[in-house]
């Protein structure tokens, strides 16, 4: 690795924020300077992402420590696999995101660009932090940006959403700060790789207070993942966001995710001591109460934007639960299943846009089963925005087999990449045989099945509504750029089912390096060996 | 001292907290305020409570947590400062837009009852 490779790890935060700044500079007068810095700044983080993924795919850890501070005075940025795979998936939906903005949805309000490259910087930076507290900063600006976003084109439904996100997420920061300082209290570091390596030690009467400042961390944390009776603010919020700001919303959720898988598999892995595994079970029960709840949101709801609202929370039980169940391999198919439900919620959340758009005539004949279910007002400001894009042929058969794809991505059916995840969590559940099998693994079993078939039936349903039994007035008025982005995240979704092997494998690699994390805790640590130190 | 900001701490969470339940958005609003207060409290008191203790080395001394206070959570509740400080001004102006466009200031947009 050569001298400006090492500063690679720095870059997914640079770029952005350099964007970022000189599109305020630019202001709203200059928007063709701001569209084409965006551009070349989420391409940018398209390169610079694959780039590190190669680079992480190895068992050496990288560390990049600010200011070149000795690591455990000053803040470091820590690479490896979870990590680039993280920056990776942000990056693509970044860029499908941003690309699908510029048919119209980046004039619908001030700064929206701006606003955009912080929220990426937020989450590269999320994902790249080693330190507890620099955690917290990167989680701030990537929610201040969201709530900018989730805000994005007004109106009365997105303020009235956006006040009851914006409170909730206030309050998650304050439990964050609360958690962060108790833990700094007892352990002294904030370092996560430091904290882990001293948490063997810490004494038997502030382990206590130590395992509840963590808990707390990790309340924050599952407020962000949306688990069940911590989540009933997330499909509001993201059905009321405009289309773009929905896609790039949904990887928030996945931030919460993995924050859990870093934090909680290093600092209550093996070698925690005492501590070991603590919380596991409150992950499992979690998850697979926040994949009932979110299968019963899926059937309740007609309307397709708190339908894939819904359908967030399926996916953040599953991995909740299939992270609490606390084996390796079912890890790296928790991994493949992020990486594919990632992908897959991003092209539907930007479809469902397309789709509403030719449904304007039939959702009066509609209206009626709507107002029954208390969602009538959602599209009105719809007609206000004009229309753009030629209405190219087929159309609509286009948006039908996206949806279809869309659909078989979310219940995890064949032959998607949807399926091969699901399968990913569930072989390595069943994989002892004659042994009988823990009640746990039943019930993770049978909520990840019947949360499929409640997705299959919930998008069958919407799909012969909007495809076949509206009436066809018009063919919807779709963008090239419009389209492009959903097809390329349906399109990697479909690389991810083909080159579901070497894919698999990197997953593998990661859960391994994440459950046995020697090559994390030596790199940034600086010392594998160090002499142990208790607390204060 | 150690009691005092204890209760300091309990009285801005209890109040906080009650106000945080309160339907208006201006309750709200100064509910979150006192419990960031309470929070920001939190973290000062982890670096151990200590008064005339600089948080700066002298030069030549060597440095010891039992004559200096500890200047991380001090860093840290400055951070925390601005950030809450930021993020209750943009909910500000939200609740401002909320009451414009819904002519309410219930927290859900309507009266109860409506």
């Amino acid at each position: 690795m050569t001298g400006w490779m090492n500063h690679l790890v720095m870059a997914p935060i640079v770029v952005p924020m350099l964007a970022g700044s000189l599109m305020i500079l630019a202001g709203d007068r200059w928007r063709g300077l701001a569209v084409a810095l965006g551009l070349v700044s989420t391409l940018a983080l398209v390169v610079l992402a694959v780039t590190m993924l190669a680079v992480a795919d190895e068992p050496v850890v990288r560390i990049y420590r600010l200011g070149d501070w000795p690591t455990l005075f000053g803040i470091v940025l820590v690479l490896d696999r979870l990590s680039a795979l993280m920056l990776v998936l942000a990056a693509v939906l970044g860029l499908s995101a941003f690309v699908f903005s510029l048919a119209r949805w980046h004039r619908a309000g001030a700064h929206f660009h701006p606003l955009f490259q912080f929220q990426l910087m937020g989450l590269n930076g999320a994902f790249l932090t080693g330190d507890l507290f620099n955690l917290f900063v990167f989680f701030e600006v990537m929610l201040a940006a969201s709530y900018g976003m989730a805000l994005h084109g007004s109106g009365t439904a997105r303020v009235r959403a956006g006040l009851h996100y914006i409170v909730i997420n206030l309050l998650a920061s304050l439990l964050f700060l609360i958690g962060v300082s108790a833990v700094y209290g007892i352990a002294g570091t904030l370092n996560i790789a430091d904290l882990a390596m001293r948490m063997r030690d810490i004494a038997a009467g502030d382990r206590a207070v130590l395992e509840a400042g963590l808990a707390v961390l990790g309340i924050a944390f599952l407020v962000k993942a949306a688990m069940w009776p911590l989540g009933f603010w997330l499909p509001g919020t993201y059905s009321a966001a405009s289309a773009p700001a929905a896609a790039i919303l949904s990887i928030l959720s996945k931030v919460g995710v993995y924050a859990i898988l870093r934090v909680w598999l290093l600092l209550f892995g093996a070698e925690a001591g005492a501590s070991a595994g603590f919380g596991g079970g409150w992950l499992l029960v979690g998850g697979l109460l926040t994949i009932a709840f979110g299968s019963v949101a899926v059937l309740a709801t007609q309307n397709l934007s708190r339908l894939a609202g819904a359908s967030v929370l399926v996916s953040s039980g599953t991995l909740l639960a299939a992270i609490g169940a606390g084996q390796v391999s079912v890890t790296g198919g928790a991994l493949f299943y992020l990486a594919s439900s990632v992908l897959a919620i991003g092209a539907f959340f930007l479809l469902i846009e397309l789709v509403e758009r030719g449904r304007e005539v039939g959702a009066d004949v509609l209206a009626v089963t709507r107002e029954a279910f208390g969602a009538g007002a959602e599209e009105d400001e719809a007609d206000a925005h004009e229309e753009v894009g030629v209405a190219i042929p087929g159309t609509v058969a286009i948006l039908g087999s996206a949806f279809m794809a869309c659909a078989v991505l979310l219940a995890g059916l064949p032959p998607l990449s949807g399926f091969l995840a699901k399968f990913a969590i569930l072989a390595p559940l069943l994989g002892h045989g004659d042994a009988g099998l823990p009640a746990a693994n039943w019930a993770l079993l049978a909520a990840l099945v019947l949360s499929g078939l409640a997705t299959v039936i919930a998008l069958l349903r919407a799909g012969i509504e909007v495809f076949w039994a509206s009436p066809a007035a018009k063919a919807p008025r779709v963008g090239l750029v419009e389209i492009a982005p959903v097809g390329l995240l349906l399109a990697l979704c479909v690389a991810l089912t083909v080159g579901a092997g070497p894919v698999m494998g990197y997953m593998q690699a990661t859960a391994q390096s994440l459950h046995a994390p020697q090559d994390y805790l030596g790199a940034v640590t600086g010392a594998p060996a160090r002499a142990p130190r208790g607390g204060e | 001292m150690e009691l005092v900001v204890s209760i300091g701490i309990g009285v801005l969470v209890g109040s906080g907290v009650w106000l945080l339940l309160r339907p208006r958005t201006f309750q709200v609003v100064i509910g979150l305020c006192l419990l960031s207060y309470a929070v920001n409290l939190f973290i000062f008191s982890t670096g151990g409570l200590r008064s005339g203790a600089a948080a700066i080395l002298a030069p030549g001394e060597a440095g010891s947590l039992a004559q200096y206070a500890d200047p991380v959570p001090q860093a840290l509740v400055l951070t925390a400062i601005v950030i809450g400080f930021a993020t209750t001004a943009l909910l500000l102006v939200l609740l401002l837009a909320a009451r414009g466009l819904t002519g309410t200031d219930h927290v859900d947009g309507r009266e109860r009852g409506r």
